[in-house]
């Protein structure tokens, strides 16, 4: 049987030019188009790298049920990933995900309970932590926001795609945070490659927000995997904002990208606007798909 | 008449950690409601309300158990013993 993780990464690269001003046309900005990805977000490669892990140290058990916390985008990374080798999962979703998520992890079959939307995804992860404590013979936690190779999946993959994409021109990498995975393994990788290389962190510009999956550090769990020493400097952007970015990626060039994406090129673009030149890369973790049902991304 | 407010995690250190306020009112819609809250923990103000006063076009605000976007918004009419729910986003998650 074609196994669908093989399609996992490998994501297109793409160029955005930029309509705001202030930014010189030294500057280029880059975005990966990660909703390429078979299981539509970015996430399908941390999922990959994460169950693979278990797998080779011998952990997973056919009798021994999956479980992690999630927004949504990784529990249908898990769930595709799962559903293909045939291991059981349970998820932990705040109940306030989208309605499109929710549909998607239904139609694959996935064993979801969904906690508070008041508590977000700090309670979802607390519930977690609960259910594994109570049955530890049971369960298998992933934990993405602990999990090594989290991170280690885009040190290993997304950051050589990105220096092979860019020709190794790559001078400066930005995104914002959810498990902070992203930032993680590309910051690290790509610094690697070249010291010169700077890394920036975009944050939603208020802990009350309306980017799905993506964190405010200051009011939320910090997750275990981040690493501060990797920030060179970050940029904070309204919610309003990403989203008229959301908009005006669709009319300019028919992309039509996630609220998480428009924050990460609104954070782009300001950054550009303080670099005479520079190669700027980006990530546009998923598509609008899973957002239709939020009716304010078209207002 | 008295209606009672469900505070989003995120939110909470704007309202002495209070996760449900009872505000008493004599407004008549979610939106006056809201402001009402607002006057009384004006940290609140420019999260849940954009510069025209109304409220952000981003929240997800549930009147007992109806989205706001599906009864007519913030318009819609409020009454004694009513449930107002601000949710958060997904990520949003606890205070420390």
């Amino acid at each position: 049987m074609e196994d669908i993780t093989k399609l996992i990464g490998n994501t297109p690269i793409f160029r955005i030019e930029p309509w705001e001003r202030g930014i010189s046309r030294e500057v280029a900005i880059y975005a990966k188009l990660e909703f390429y990805n078979p299981g539509g977000s970015v996430k399908d490669r941390p999922a990959l790298f994460m169950i693979r892990d278990l797998e080779q140290r011998g952990i997973i058990t056919k009798d021994k049920i999956l479980i992690d916390a999630t927004s949504g985008n990784t529990g249908i990374a898990y769930a595709i990933i799962c559903t293909s080798k045939g291991y059981p999962l349970t998820l932990v979703v705040p109940a306030n995900a989208s309605e499109e998520r929710k549909k998607i992890l239904k139609i694959l079959g996935v064993n979801v309970i969904y906690s508070d939307p008041l508590e977000g995804t700090d309670g979802a992860q607390a519930i977690v932590e609960e259910i594994v404590s109570k049955n530890p013979e049971k369960y298998i936690l992933i934990d993405q926001y602990s999990n090594n190779n989290n991170w280690l999946a885009h040190y290993n993959t997304t950051a050589n795609e990105i220096i092979k994409q860019t020709n190794g021109k790559v001078t400066h990498f930005i995104c914002s945070l959810g498990t902070s995975g992203t930032f993680v393994g590309n910051s690290r990788r790509l610094k690697e490659f070249n010291p010169n290389i700077k890394t920036y962190i975009v944050e939603p510009d208020s802990e009350y927000h309306g980017i799905e999956g993506i964190k405010h550090l200051k009011s939320t769990r910090v997750p275990k995997i981040f690493d501060p020493s990797l920030v060179d400097g970050e940029f904070f952007i309204s919610t309003e904002r990403a989203y008229s970015i959301v908009r005006e990626v669709a009319k300019r060039y028919g992309l039509l990208i996630g609220p998480s994406a428009g924050l990460n090129l609104a954070g782009a673009f300001e950054l550009a606007k303080t670099i005479e030149s520079g190669v700027i890369v980006t990530v546009f973790p998923d598509s609008i798909n899973r957002y239709f049902s939020n009716q304010s991304l078209w207002l | 008449m008295k209606v009672l407010v469900k505070i989003p995690a995120p939110l909470r250190q704007y309202t002495s950690n209070q996760k449900e306020i009872e505000v008493t009112t004599s407004s008549n819609t979610v939106k006056d409601v809201i402001i009402e809250l607002t006057n009384h923990y004006p940290e609140l103000k420019t999260r849940l309300l954009d510069e025209t006063g109304s409220l952000r076009k981003f929240l997800t605000i549930f009147l007992n158990n109806s989205n706001l976007r599906d009864i007519g918004g913030e318009t819609a009419q409020v009454k004694d013993g009513d449930i107002i729910t601000i949710l958060p986003a997904i990520a949003g998650g606890k205070t420390k």
